[in-house]
């Protein structure tokens, strides 16, 4: 173990070069900014990495921890740690910030040096999320990364930014104060504390347990999303630049999955047993429904936006079986929904810098020009559609498998999706990347630079190392989720 | 521990080919690409043979290679099962993947995807021994969407045709479709036996023979008995890679693919997977009789309709391609009357017979100059007499000649049908007793029409015709067919010479193997039969004296005449009479454009599946998300938050006399409500 404050490092770095990049100033220092960027946010990558390399598979419990008083007036605390759930969120959040610095590379030329302070602010504040285990901290963090994406989305994105900004505050706001609603009330009963760890152990009746979920879920599935609450998604996808989209696909989205197992799983494990149907039901309407939106979408962005809610609706319906294979097939699909998800913005990205158009209709025979990136960008699209070999697979098999277990007819709801996913994807990808060059903008495109090729090959063996080889992430996790398992098992009602 | 790397050396020698040849396909000559995937399969191949020896001798091998991922209780492994079924399959898939690599560098040679062409059937190569190699479901899994993966890139090879695009799809979504019910399959094994180890699986399943499981909300009419559900979950995946009516529409269509893979994918291997799959989860099939049924009836339905459906195709693939649907069928029956032994044998003549039919067929299109219409054919024994020669081996064997290799097993596959007693087996031995005229009816009437009659090629008017090689990129013209004059010509060794190696186990395999195979203990306990339950396969083993004396007593059955009065029917129709066929199909127009439409199976998925989830989509999107969620829930609070901002901004004029005079009237109510308190 070392006796850095590694957690501390992975917060900060990013955040202290976050502001180094933004003291380069104008653009007329854009090159240093962006150097700046990549050499702060490979910083970030090389001090979470320890977290994982340290990490004892053995230990379910917290690690690394800090404990610092911060406001003692009201018992807060600067306290952090990470376990097999979170642990594996760092290490994904801080390498996605290489890939959307590298990602703006050429790509940004206005507010360079904001652009890439944003994000990598955003990555120091999204680790905090994942490392809080004080009330306070973690819904200060929560709420912090939100500025960042907003100026994201806001300056950098496209010509109907406002209304998407406008819906997704209207979304957030309302998620937000339900939930500081329940730290307070947990701050109350737990007579003074705002320990997550200590409101695990809290006894909560049934009855304020299941408005202590419902606040939760409210909150958590407005960030996943879930359905009915998720169509603010789609609009922010398509307004934000692709940095935009691929750290919320990858990171942002994986906020309030996250969310569900540290507060909801254990502060309220009855109303959790209690209410489980009916995140469920959510979860395969987010699946079934969800893959039939994405079907006729027309836009590329929001197709894919599409796909990322149904491929969210697996997370939240592995939680809910409240078995390992559930709760780890869950957290599986989230870190390979991280590559493949982000790969799958980037790839929309590269085409949007050539032709300035996400139609899929303005598209077609795109191999003929770009071979190298059809090459890549099949391989993603059948990550996507969920294909042995890829990380892509591993997420939907184990939650189906878990789920034959649970209800059969859950799992057969949730298998549709090996359909459906692949019938929006390939039916997108044949449309924009086969057949005869379909018009003057497609002929005139070039194959992807090495910058591109970098980043989509970096993300490509991610892809297929963690489908070929799913151990090394799983194994970090068993630890935590059979205590998970054990302590949401026990009853908290006195 | 030698033999263990050995096994590793199997697929990944195909591996490496295809990473080479894959990943470097801009850079490398053409000539490093084809030797380096030959060299892999021929590695591969060879390696086959020493493992089938070692077998042979009785070394058999089930072992772990890693742990692919662990949670909770459950173990995933990836693992080799070496046994005598899987050294059957090696066998064939490495033989006819080694074919049809040398037959490629022929066929393919004008191609400008060459070195993407060998890299995807070296993939596929590897895909295909990791199936049949496994030792576990989840490892069967990742090899069955693999090689559905290369399929899919190779019916799409040619990707700028868009009936080749649009099969390519429709070939991964059926497959998907079946891939739903062979997931829930395996999610069944694992919920119900606690592992996905076949061994561990096959040991635990008497237990379970006689477990149920209710489907809705513990209802008794809804408990069914375990075995059946979960036989049934694994046998649809099976329909769809193995194309079983109704999900078989993807493989005709597949034939937009190049010849080659046609051979190897679509006739050979892969399709045979879900047989095989079937024949390894015999031990499961066998304790539900309800499941053999449902597999037997499907099975016959495809062998006999499916066979009707070839009679009418003029396109010299989709004739192959139909009656490799029929044989598929044929396979599924035996599979259904519990002879899974006959099955994998059928599979095995089958796999040779068909890839020659299939690659003669690849080379008669070249000889023709891509021309694939059978009608625009005729004569052509004159001008290519190997590719002749090997395909009226091809076709008898397949029709069932006594003493070829299609003969012994289709033979063994209706006698066990006959001898079989579970329900549906009376209409499957009525469907393969029919099906042997049929065969025998269309593949002479394509023997025929190609290679003998008068010389239809060398007519302007054939440029019409959609053929193969119709790509952009091509560097020579477009020219389909012969120009007036021309003439066919014989092809290149390359792809003759593996139709001669084809010949000969199409000839031979079925008179050697027979005899070990289907009634000797060849397989070593490997398949599992119920004799008590099941008990078709051992009166078959009564009836049977040897390979002569059982292909001399066929000279007097039934199907020998029934496949003699086919070929007799067809020369009569095809070649003597010409206007019977035409007159039959006036008479009978009905049937024919029932045959035409394909029982309208396409056009029934494509408006009720395809357009029903599109209209879904629509409904859901701009309904739901649009409508009621945007547009009354969304948009609606935020126009509650502007009507009430709207209100109270008549409160802020911004007139300072209009602030003061509120003050004033709240200073005035203030004091009244003070003055008044008491």
């Amino acid at each position: 173990m070392s006796t850095y404050p590694l957690i501390s490092l992975a917060i900060w770095t990013p955040i202290i070069a976050g502001f180094v990049v933004l003291a380069t100033g104008s653009d007329r220092n854009a090159p240093l900014a962006r150097m700046l960027a990549l050499a702060g946010a490979i910083a970030g990558l090389i001090v979470a990495i320890p977290l994982w390399t340290g990490f004892d598979v053995a230990q379910g419990t917290m690690q690394f921890v800090e404990l610092k008083t911060w406001i003692p007036r009201f018992n807060i605390n600067y306290h952090l740690g990470v376990d097999g759930i979170s642990m594996l969120f760092v290490v994904l959040n801080s390498f996605i910030t290489i890939i959307v610095v590298l990602a703006g590379w050429e790509v940004i030329q206005q507010k360079v040096a904001q652009y890439n302070a944003a994000f990598l602010i955003m990555s120091g504040l999204m680790n905090g999320i994942f490392t809080s285990l004080d009330g306070i901290l973690f819904y200060v963090f929560f709420e912090a990364s939100l500025i960042p994406m907003y100026l994201i989305i806001g300056v950098w994105g496209g010509p109907n930014r406002v209304y998407a900004a406008f819906k997704f505050f209207l979304y957030t706001l309302f998620g937000s104060l339900l939930f500081l609603l329940a730290l307070m009330y947990l701050f109350i009963q737990s007579g003074g504390s705002f320990s997550i760890l200590e409101w695990h152990k809290l006894p909560i009746g049934l009855g304020p347990q299941i408005w202590l979920f419902l606040a939760f879920l409210v909150a958590f599935a407005v960030k996943v999303p879930m359905w009915p609450v998720h169509t603010w998604l789609p609009d922010a996808h398509v307004e934000a630049p692709t940095g935009g989209s691929i750290v919320l696909a990858a990171i942002a989205l994986k906020l309030g999955a996250y969310g569900f197992l540290r507060f909801s799983l254990p502060i309220a494990p009855d109303a959790s047993h209690e209410l489980s149907s009916l995140v469920v039901g959510l979860s395969l309407i987010a699946v079934v429904y969800i893959g039939f939106v994405a079907l006729v979408q027309a836009d590329m962005k929001k197709l894919v936006a599409y796909s990322s809610i149904a491929h969210m609706g697996f997370v939240t319906l592995g939680f809910f079986m409240f078995s390992a294979m559930g709760i780890e097939g869950a957290l599986v699909q989230m870190l390979s929904h991280g590559f493949v998800s982000g790969a799958m913005f980037f790839c929309i990205g590269v085409m949007y810098d050539r032709v300035h158009s996400r139609q899929i209709a303005d598209y077609g025979g795109v191999v003929n020009t770009m071979p190298k990136f059809a090459a890549l960008f099949m391989l993603f699209s059948m990550a996507n559609a969920g294909l042995p070999a890829t990380s892509g697979f591993v997420g939907e098999f184990m939650v189906i498998l878990g789920a034959v277990k649970f209800n059969f007819w859950v799992a057969f709801a949730a298998a549709s999706s090996m359909v459906v996913g692949a019938a929006y994807t390939l039916w997108m990808y044949k449309r924009v990347i086969f057949g005869d060059v379909a018009n003057h903008h497609v002929a005139e495109l070039t194959d992807i630079n090495n910058r591109e090729f970098l980043i989509l090959g970096v993300l490509a063996i991610c892809t297929l190392w963690m489908g070929l080889y799913p151990q090394p992430f799983t194994e970090v996790m068993h630890a935590s989720v059979n205590d998970l398992l054990r302590h949401v098992a026990i009853s908290k009602i006195q | 521990m030698e033999m263990q790397k050995l096994y590793l050396l199997v697929p990944l020698a195909p591996l490496f080919g295809a990473m080479i040849a894959g990943l470097f396909c801009r850079v490398i000559p053409r000539w490093v690409a084809h030797s380096v995937t030959i060299l892999g399969v021929a590695v591969a191949f060879i390696a086959s043979v020493v493992i089938f020896k070692d077998v042979q001798a009785g070394n058999t091998y089930n072992g772990t290679v890693y742990t692919w991922l662990t949670s909770g209780d459950y173990r995933f492994e990836v693992g080799f099962l070496i046994d005598t079924l899987t050294t059957t399959m090696m066998l064939v898939v490495t033989f006819v993947s080694l074919m049809v690599h040398i037959y490629t560098v022929g066929y393919m040679h004008e191609d400008p995807g060459y070195n993407r062409f060998f890299s995807y059937i070296s993939l596929f190569t590897f895909s295909m021994l990791m199936l049949v190699m496994s030792n576990n479901f989840m490892q069967l899994f990742f090899g069955w969407e693999a090689v559905g993966l290369v399929s899919y890139l190779l019916i799409g090879f040619w990707y700028t045709r868009p009936t080749a695009i649009f099969a390519n799809m429709k070939a991964f979504l059926v497959n998907r479709v079946g891939d739903f019910g062979f997931i829930l399959g395996i999610g069944l094994v694992l919920a119900h036996f606690g592992t996905l180890d076949y061994a561990s699986v096959f040991v635990k399943a008497p237990e379970l023979a006689n477990s149920t499981i209710s489907l809705f909300a513990d209802r008794d009419w809804a408990t069914v008995s375990l075995m059946t559900v979960t036989c049934i979950c694994l046998f649809i995946g099976a329909m769809g890679k193995s194309a079983q009516v109704p999900l078989h529409v993807w493989l005709p269509d597949s034939m937009e693919g190049p010849t080659p893979i046609s051979a190897l994918i679509h006739a050979a291997t892969m399709v045979t997977a879900g047989i095989f799959m079937v024949a390894r989860m015999s031990p499961l099939f066998e304790l539900s009789t309800t499941a053999l049924s449902f597999v037997i009836i499907i099975g016959a339905i495809t062998a006999l309709f499916m066979g009707f459906l070839g009679i009418i195709q003029n396109d010299i693939k989709r004739v192959v391609a139909y009656s490799t649907l029929s044989q598929l069928g044929y396979m599924t029956v035996a599979l259904g009357a519990s002879a899974y032994s006959v099955a994998i044998f059928h599979l095995m003549t089958h796999a040779f017979f068909k890839a020659l039919l299939f690659l003669a067929a690849g080379s008669v299109i070249i000889g023709m100059h891509h021309e694939q219409d059978i009608r625009k054919m005729g004569g052509l024994r004159k001008y290519m007499p190997i590719t002749w020669i090997t395909s009226l081996i091809g076709s008898l064997a397949l029709i069932g000649t006594p003493f070829l290799s299609g003969f012994y097993s289709k033979d063994s596959i209706i006698e066990a049908v006959a001898l079989s007693h579970i329900p549906g087996a009376g209409f499957a031995y009525f469907a393969v007793m029919a099906g042997v005229f049929v065969t025998a009816f269309y593949s002479f009437r394509m023997y025929f029409l190609v290679f003998h009659g008068e010389e239809r090629f060398g007519h302007a008017e054939q440029h019409d015709h959609h053929g193969d090689h119709d790509d952009e990129e091509t560097s020579h013209d477009h020219h389909h067919g012969l120009a007036p004059g021309e003439k066919p010509h014989e092809t290149p060794w390359v792809v003759w010479l593996p139709l001669v190696l084809l010949a000969i186990p199409s000839v031979a395999i079925g008179f050697i193997a027979i005899g070990p195979m289907v009634f000797g203990d060849y397989f070593k306990g490997v398949i599992y039969i119920d004799h008590h339950a099941h008990p078709a396969m051992e009166h078959l083993s009564e009836h049977f004296h040897g390979a002569v004396a059982m292909g001399v007593h066929s000279l007097t059955s039934l199907p020998f005449i029934l496949a003699l009065s086919g070929v007799v029917t067809s020369w009569f129709f095809y070649m003597k009479r010409p206007d019977i066929p035409a007159a039959i199909q006036r008479r009978f127009s009905l049937i024919n454009t029932l045959f035409e439409n394909k029982y309208y199976f396409d056009k029934f998925n494509e408006v009720v599946f395809a357009g029903g989830a599109r209209v879904l989509g629509k409904a859901f999107w701009r309904g739901g998300d649009v409508a009621v969620i945007d547009g009354v829930m969304v948009n609606g609070s935020a126009k509650l938050v502007a009507w009430i901002a709207a209100v109270t901004r008549f409160f802020q004029t911004g007139y300072v006399y209009h602030y003061a005079f509120t003050m004033i009237i709240g200073v005035f109510v203030l004091m009244t409500l003070w003055i008044n308190r008491a």
